[in-house]
């Protein structure tokens, strides 16, 4: 007899958890993956593909599947790096040369106006819409806009963009590293 | 009119240190020559630019704006003389970069001719925010160094009640004797600046905070305070301790709270304003005279005759450097500020802005110049001086490995590199610069993320706009293709058809049935012969045959 009742028992206790979790998984349920979404928040968004992906969420989401390395993001270079390495708990690794260099100083595509015929190309060709123009017209690039991905220079049929590296502002001026960094013991 | 010197707190840490600034109080302070030409950065203000009135070829007045505020927290800057503006161009200014910015290049006639002013005849008439209109167009800003424009600091908004109004006159860094000279020449002006002020905040009661160090200036205000029958102005002697000028060091050494990590002082109830910036409000309310000139110290091992000079804004340093004797051999190199907090400038071919208080001129026996750097013996030393109550070595060892989220942790922007830590560090690590380098490196990280934020929106949106473009594309030719497709169910004949084809016979069809409906018929085929109706019957049956074939 007393079997039974703690056969009861629990099997009561059981199915009254169940209720909860069941519940408690409709309530709270996260739509998307919450993953790809921080490590696409680290990605630095120029959209240039350099990692192999379409852009930077695709990438984003190979990165969650296992599928990409953290280290195929040129333009973020060691900085998502390591970001990415905290965030996932993996060992920090320096950037893959197959998908290009980390550039020194920030670069913007600027369109020769004089030698732009109009085409529409590099218009269709960027990512972010940082293109002003239309067809036989000239076109110009919004610097604000522009993240310097380089998308727009290879469609471009008379060559007449160039990547120029940002001036440097009072705004975006850096205090320099001392030049004894060499004596601070490493964390 | 009493001392409280009882009743003062201490901040942690600090440093006594020899002041050097008898050097540059031996004479009075004298007016600094009209330059040839003045160069007027058109950004000398923490904030926004301003936005450019004038052009090349302008005649401009002394006082004249030469631009107007474009935002809230934004400063105008005014031509300092008379003359005609030769340029509007990039220009180096002081600035630790060493960068260019915009500036508008006066060339001086010598006559110094005002534009008309407006003085204000009874300000206690006009309210706060009339005041601090005046103010913020006559381009104030803290002259303490900062550059804060200074009506937005008179305006602590309707969520703070200001309790504790402190008028800095510390002065701590050492060389450094504008203040003074100000306080002990002009103490009339500061204390006709302090009311007002008083009169913008609301407030009933300042309090002007000196270092014990300046008994002239202390006797000079408590004088002006007496001549002016003024019972709501204390003059108060604190400690000379290196860094008391500093604003939340000040607040508790008087008040005896602390301001906030991340806070200002107007949430706990204090506001402080420099000496230098009261005898500028006084100027604009009651002359009319916007910020054109400032007192500069010029000072240092490396200057022949160092003094104070009243200067015009634009003046570029060589030419005071010349008015106070030249260089001496030993003159090493230029620092804009004092020699704890100061920056090293590479030319003498720039500028004096409005928060520039001092030009020092370090000679090279001076200790700072001769550094050795060791590693850190981790004594603690730093941590014991440091005014803010930081971990100063946390810092350093954060800053060098570029941990810049742990560097946050430990308050790095609570730091306000006074280079306490530094000059006792046994081993001359050039900790100020760590932190320097870790703070311009966190803005930049977090202009980054804005700005790829700002990317990914436009990313999206330009995926979405396509999408939605392939979409209505797709809508169409499906739209096309279903009304093909009705049109071949509601007439299955013609749909096979070749559409020209097809029309002609819906003509000819349109045709004969119009001619059906308006009821022709041959005529005169009545009473025919045989023969007659042989030859119809005959032509029929030929037409019929064609029609077959």
């Amino acid at each position: 007899m007393s079997i039974l009742i703690a056969v009861i028992t629990l099997a009561l206790i059981a199915g009254i958890f169940g209720i909860i979790l069941g519940y408690a998984s409709i309530k709270f349920h996260v739509e998307g993956d919450p993953v790809v979404d921080k490590i696409d928040a680290l990605l630095p968004q120029t959209q240039c593909g350099q990692c192999t992906y379409a852009g930077c969420r695709p990438y984003a989401e190979a990165i969650a599947n296992g599928e990409a390395e953290i280290n195929q993001c040129p333009p973020g270079g060691e900085t998502t790096i390591l970001a990415l390495a905290d965030l996932l708990g993996v060992e920090a690794k320096p950037l893959n040369d197959e998908h290009g260099e980390e550039k020194a100083i920030a670069t913007v595509a600027i369109i020769d106006e004089q030698v732009c015929i109009g085409c529409t190309l590099c218009i269709q060709a960027c990512p972010v819409d940082a293109i002003l123009g239309a067809a036989k017209q000239m076109h110009t690039v919004i610097e604000d806009e522009c993240t310097g991905c380089e998308l727009c220079v290879p469609p471009c049929p008379v060559d007449c963009i160039d990547m120029v590296p940002l001036k440097e502002t009072l705004e975006t001026w850096k205090w320099p590293l001392p030049d004894d960094a060499h004596t601070a013991p490493r964390t | 009119m009493t001392e409280h010197s009882n009743q003062l707190s201490n901040f942690h840490g600090g440093l006594k240190l020899s002041g050097h600034k008898t050097m540059s109080i031996t004479s009075p302070i004298s007016q600094a020559k009209i330059p040839a030409k003045v160069i007027i950065p058109l950004h000398q203000h923490i904030g926004d630019s301003g936005e450019l009135l004038v052009k090349t070829g302008d005649k401009v007045l002394k006082g004249q704006p030469l631009t107007q505020p474009t935002s809230y927290v934004s400063a105008p800057v005014h031509a300092s003389t008379s003359g005609t503006i030769t340029e509007i161009t990039e220009h180096k200014i002081p600035h630790p970069s060493g960068l260019s910015a915009a500036c508008v290049v006066i060339e001086t006639d010598g006559k110094d001719e005002w534009i008309e002013l407006t003085p204000v005849k009874n300000y206690q008439q006009l309210d706060a925010t009339d005041l601090r209109n005046i103010i913020r167009h006559a381009g104030i800003v803290g002259l303490g160094g900062a550059a804060f424009p200074t009506a937005v600091k008179l305006n602590p908004g309707p969520t703070h009640t200001i309790e504790t109004v402190i008028f800095n006159g510390a002065e701590c860094e050492p060389y450094i004797t504008c203040d003074d000279m100000l306080m002990r020449e002009r103490a009339d002006e500061i204390i006709s600046g302090i009311q007002i002020s008083l009169h913008v905040l609301n407030s009933d009661n300042g309090i002007i905070a000196i270092e014990s160090n300046k008994p002239e200036a202390i006797g000079a205000l408590k004088q002006a305070i007496k001549k002016n029958n003024t019972t709501n102005i204390k003059v108060i002697s604190i400690p000379a301790l290196y860094p008391t000028g500093g604003e939340k060091q000040l607040i508790k050494v008087i008040t005896g709270k602390e301001v906030p990590s991340n806070g200002l002082p107007a949430d706990i109830g204090a506001v402080v304003q420099n000496v230098g910036t009261m005898a500028a409000i006084h100027q604009a309310i009651h002359f009319g005279k916007p910020l054109i000139s400032r007192i500069v110290t010029i000072t240092g091992k490396g200057v022949k005759k160092p003094q104070n000079l009243d200067t015009l804004i634009g003046t570029p340093m060589s030419e005071l450097i010349s008015q106070c004797g030249g260089y001496k051999e030993n003159a090493d190199h230029l620092v804009m500020g004092g020699p704890m907090m100061g920056f090293t400038l590479t030319t003498d071919q720039l500028p004096i802005i409005k928060g520039c208080n001092c030009l020092l001129v370090e000679s090279s026996d001076d200790q700072q110049t001769q550094r050795r750097v060791m590693p850190c013996i981790r004594c603690g030393e730093c941590a014991r001086v440091c005014p803010a109550t930081l971990l100063p070595q946390q810092l350093y060892w954060y800053a060098s490995s570029k941990n810049f989220d742990k560097v946050q942790d430990y308050h790095l922007f609570d730091c306000i590199e006074c280079g306490c830590c530094a000059y006792v560090c046994p081993s001359q690590i050039p900790l100020v610069q760590y932190y320097r380098f870790a703070k311009t490196e966190i803005w930049n990280l977090e202009r980054d993320r804005q700005k790829s934020d700002h990317a990914r929106i436009r990313h999206d949106f330009r995926q979405t706009r396509l999408e939605k473009e392939k979409q209505e594309r797709e809508e169409r030719l499906r739209k096309k293709k279903e009304m093909l497709a009705k049109k071949k169910q509601e007439n299955p004949e013609t749909a096979d058809k070749d559409p020209k084809q097809a029309a002609i016979e819906a003509a000819l069809a349109r045709v004969k049935e119009k001619k059906e409906q308006a009821g022709i018929n041959p005529k005169n085929v009545e009473n025919l012969t045989e023969a007659q109706q042989k030859l119809i019957e005959e032509a029929d049956s030929r037409r019929q045959q064609s029609k077959v074939e």
